[in-house]
């Protein structure tokens, strides 16, 4: 029973994701021009290579067939090639992937681990101080520009004070050897403390500035629905059972608090994809979210693509985990 | 009285500061409750009632406070016990229910789960946390059983939502008696209920009683409630008390205009052409209260010596009332 | 009309005294009606931006190079906020930038909250097919974060004021659609509405007189929070070069044309950032108030 609507709930996914790929598909197609006249712009060209282009990006074939190719080769990872870098996408993709990974990855514990204890503290005193200035600090944080908070941050840090580096992933004397390509746990795995402290402060502004909006919308939802959650008779009879203060804000209060959050926390993930290529391009991250505006300058659509379907795919794979994880909190709603 | 009472509170005032000034929710009780006593209190809402009890759990809330009294608990002083002793003696020895079970059980956990809970929190006995779970889960399903829940071990792993009403008001009373306590305090546990369901539940609660030897106090608006189930009960108004007694005397024979009145006000069901008459008037915001009785504004018989405050009157040896022409010398 | 006792007579015309009321208790929000005097302020900014701004600003003059604001060393009291690189005048800029953001911002609320609101009632009313294909529509925009669905267009359709109002509203029109087809729904189950239907109303008479001024303020809040973010997604999208172009002045590539001064000239980066920072913030806080007095609910 559990597994079968579980199994629905996959099932709808289908129509979603094949949505988004015939949106993505349909983007390049309908782009007014030629194409591949566009994508080569400047670049010297062979009339050979425009016609291996051409073919290469399926330009001969009748829409529909273009649309069944381009989706069965996205099934299998195959991206095409990337006229400008002469290599396939997937390749290109791949390699920068990982430091996207670890960015968006630190920015939501970040997020999520200063917003939802930040909230409950506000709602359990609030119209303190406190609660004044977390309320504050989060209006704020849903109203600051991202790229110019980065900027502000690297003046800061990097350039005014000179605690942490301006750019990059991590200082050339630190390298590791690469095993699972998240430079935080290579370096761990490496036993190189120093090079984890490197990478640790490359890391930190770029992630707290990603982190922000997100962090700030969640606290506010923490905060909100842990105030509902505290008015609740259940709480109360709680108390009157004679549990401790801690049991009741933590398991009583927190876990059904943290309902609307996790929601709200897979909607706000969108704002961790899309920021990655702003906050990548202010600090010189060598991500994912660069190589698109790279690839925006040099118009390498197929990148552009992938890119845009793979930031998607994840974007709704994300809140289908979460809805599972809502459904794991609430037993009230069956799956 | 003379017998030991479990319970004695005196001169009880519990106070809400608010930015239009200090409601007085309780302005000066006096209760006591003997053993395997069932006291009922009785008032309409905004009378102070809950409040009180509320007090005496040391539930009240800020901007609630405890201002003035006494609670004196076997021989204990609860208004100065310290905090963690009043915690270990909430669910312990003094155990509480709410009007609606639907709303006081979390809805994110199993009621064996919260049953357990109460259990494990006052287990102060030796032996590994296994063991200790491994018991509370088994008294759990007994409790259950107790409150008369079929099929409790399997039931045990269901969530509130899976239950019907009646039942989880069982629930409710399961998680209450778990550390078989020396008091239970039961709010409204018949208002969110259907009419054959609260008689079940009222039974049920009688039975316990019996069975475990504890004291009951009934927190209801319904005076039918009191004269059912009860040995005495209280009559509040405006955060006072305003009648007192056992109950079959205050039943057939009311010495206040006001429990008159809510005698009046109850249906009947053996007698369908019999008027309800509802007091007019409704209870006075308890806040900057004049020096009179407080009944006053409402009552039929109100007279020039009503303005003045009006204390307790004994009549005869167990009843008291706060009205002037109540007492035995009128 | 005929009005059942209990019933309100007209639906409209309760409501215009329920959004004149909810008007009242935002007035009484000192906090958001200051806010909203910002906003005001930076309208007006906008509107009479020629008369208003002290020079041209795309005058390049090199001698001014990088002129500090006038209170730091070397400043002028003649450009109060210093030079660009160019030598533009950085308060002129700031005043001409107001312009794109508000525009962009107004432009794209308005034909997002319209198509929105038509969808979302033709959804929510009509039920059955438009239902399922606008709700599922949804689903699918919804599916993409909304900078990269905007990066994704504006990638193909190439940058300019145009291409990013509509690479904007092609995705923002889902969440007032989502709101009023929920509001819709409860709505169609009124009295006054069947009472409407039963006596012979037309579908769009019900959906555009009946219905539509009934849920108008849930709309209003949808339409005030979501451009402050229109704003800011704006001025992203010029600070990486793919929104408005230059030499337009956009307080997004403003703070893009500072970067690479961020040691010796901090305000080329910095008041740009700030005009964002303000507006966006009075938006927010306006319409946090607008939310509270329209949403009891809400109200803490």
């Amino acid at each position: 029973m559990q597994l079968r609507t579980l199994i629905e709930r996959i099932l709808q996914l289908i129509p979603v994701l094949l949505g988004i790929s015939i949106i993505v598909f349909a983007m390049i197609t309908l782009t007014p021009g030629d194409p591949v006249e566009i994508m080569l712009g400047d670049q010297i060209s062979t009339p050979e290579q425009e016609a291996a282009l051409r073919r290469d990006m399926g330009l001969d074939l009748p829409v529909h067939e273009r649309f069944f190719r381009f989706l069965s080769n996205a099934l299998v990872g195959d991206f095409g090639n990337s006229f400008f870098h002469r290599r396939p996408v997937s390749d290109l993709i791949l390699e920068r992937l990982p430091a996207t990974i670890e960015l968006t990855l630190v920015a939501m514990l970040i997020a999520i681990g200063t917003a939802v204890p930040l909230g409950v503290v506000a709602a359990v005193k609030k119209g303190t101080l406190i609660d004044r200035i977390a309320t504050v600090a989060s209006i704020f944080g849903v109203s600051l520009p991202g790229f110019w908070f980065g900027l502000l941050l690297i003046m800061l840090f990097a350039v005014h004070w000179h605690i942490l580096p301006v750019a990059g992933r991590i200082g050339y004397d630190f390298e590791v050897p690469k095993v699972t390509y998240l430079l935080l746990i290579d370096t761990i795995l490496a036993g190189r403390l120093d090079s984890f402290l490197d990478a640790l402060g490359h890391l930190i502004l770029p992630a707290v500035t990603l982190g922000l909006p997100m962090g700030a919308i969640l606290m506010r939802v923490t905060r909100t629905s842990m105030l509902e959650v505290l008015d609740q008779d259940y709480i109360a009879f709680a108390a009157a059972k004679g549990l401790g203060r801690m049991r009741i804000l933590i398991r009583h209060a927190l876990t059904n608090a943290l309902i609307p959050t996790v929601t709200v926390a897979a909607l706000e993930t969108g704002s961790l994809l899309g920021g990655n290529m702003i906050v990548e391009t202010i600090f010189g991250w060598p991500g994912l979210g660069r190589l698109v505006v790279e690839a925006i300058f040099s118009r390498n659509y197929p990148i552009i693509q992938t890119a845009v379907l793979l930031y998607a795919v994840t974007y709704v794979l994300l809140n289908f985990a979460a809805d599972i994880v809502y459904t794991l909190l609430n037993p009230r709603v069956k799956l | 009285m003379t017998e030991a009472q479990m319970l004695k509170v005196r001169g009880l005032r519990t106070t809400f500061r608010t930015r239009h000034g200090a409601i007085k929710a309780v302005d000066g009780v006096d209760l006591d409750i003997g053993y395997g006593e069932c006291l009922g209190v009785v008032g309409e809402s905004g009378s102070g009632k809950s409040v009180a009890f509320a007090s005496i759990m040391g539930l009240v809330r800020p901007p609630g406070r405890i201002e003035a009294g006494s609670i004196m608990f076997e021989d204990r002083e609860l208004t100065t016990l310290d905090p963690r002793e009043m915690q270990r003696l909430r669910g312990k020895e003094i155990a509480m229910t709410f009007q609606d079970a639907l709303t006081a059980l979390n809805p994110a956990f199993t009621v064996g789960n919260q049953i357990a809970e109460t259990i494990i929190t006052h287990d102060k006995s030796d032996g590994s946390k296994r063991d200790r779970i491994r018991r509370a889960r088994a008294r759990a399903v007994e409790m259950m059983t107790l409150v008369g829940i079929p099929d409790a071990s399997r039931r045990v792993n269901d969530y509130p939502h899976q239950f019907s009403g009646g039942m989880r008001q069982r629930i409710m009373i399961a998680i209450a008696l778990a550390c078989r306590p020396k008091l239970l305090i039961a709010d409204e546990p018949t208002t969110a209920l259907d009419v054959t369901i609260q008689a079940q539940v009222l039974d049920l609660i009688a039975e316990i009683r019996a069975t475990l030897g504890m004291s009951v106090v009934i927190i209801t608006h319904d005076l039918g409630v009191v004269a059912e189930h009860c040995h005495r009960v209280l009559v509040m108004y405006a955060g006072q008390v305003v009648e007192t007694g056992p109950t079959e005397n205050v039943v057939a024979e009311p010495r206040h205009p006001y429990t008159s009145g809510l005698l009046r006000s109850i249906p009947r069901l053996n007698d369908r052409n019999a008027r309800i008459l509802p007091i007019k008037g409704t209870v006075p915001e308890p806040i900057n209260l004049p020096d009179e009785c407080r009944f006053r504004p409402r009552c039929p018989m109100s007279a020039d010596g009503c303005r003045v405050p009006i204390a307790m009157r004994k009549i005869g040896h167990d009843r008291e009332a706060r009205c002037i022409f109540a007492g035995d010398e009128p | 009309m005929t009005s059942a006792p209990g019933l309100p007579a007209t639906s409209a015309e309760s409501d215009r005294s329920i959004l004149a009321d909810n008007l009242r208790e935002f007035r009484e929000n000192s906090l958001a009606v200051a806010a909203a005097g910002v906003v005001a302020v930076f309208a007006l900014l906008a509107a009479f931006a020629p008369w208003i701004a002290p020079h041209d600003p795309y005058e390049t003059d090199l001698f001014r190079r990088l002129l500090p604001p006038a209170w730091e060393q070397g400043g002028d009291w003649a450009f109060l906020l210093g030079c660009d690189a160019l030598g533009r005048d950085v308060l002129s800029r700031l005043i001409f930038g107001s312009r794109v953001s508000i525009a962009v911002g107004l432009a794209v609320i308005l034909i997002a909250t319209t198509i929105g609101t038509l969808a979302g009632l033709a959804a929510g009313y009509l039920r059955g097919i438009p239902d399922a294909i606008i709700s599922r529509l949804c689903d699918i925009l919804l599916g993409f974060p909304y900078l990269i669905f905007a990066i994704g267009l504006i990638a193909m359709t190439g940058p300019g004021f145009q291409n990013i109002i509509l690479a904007l509203a092609y995705k923002e029109w889902v969440l007032p659609c989502r709101v009023v087809r929920g509001e819709t729904l409860a709505a169609r189950e009124m009295e006054y509405i069947e009472a409407a239907r039963a006596l012979g109303a037309s579908r769009l008479h019900v959906m555009l007189r009946e219905i539509l001024p009934n849920i108008l303020s849930p709309v209003i809040v949808v339409a005030t929070f979501r451009m402050a973010h229109i704003i800011i997604v704006e001025a992203s999208l010029s600070f990486l070069g793919i929104g408005i172009q230059p030499p337009v002045a956009s307080w997004g590539s403003m703070v893009s044309d500072g970067r690479e001064f961020l040691l010796d000239a901090w305000w080329v980066s910095t008041f740009p950032g700030v005009a964002i920072l303000l507006l966006v913030l009075a938006i927010n806080v306006a319409s946090q108030g607008l939310r509270d007095a329209f949403d009891p609910r809400l109200q803490r």
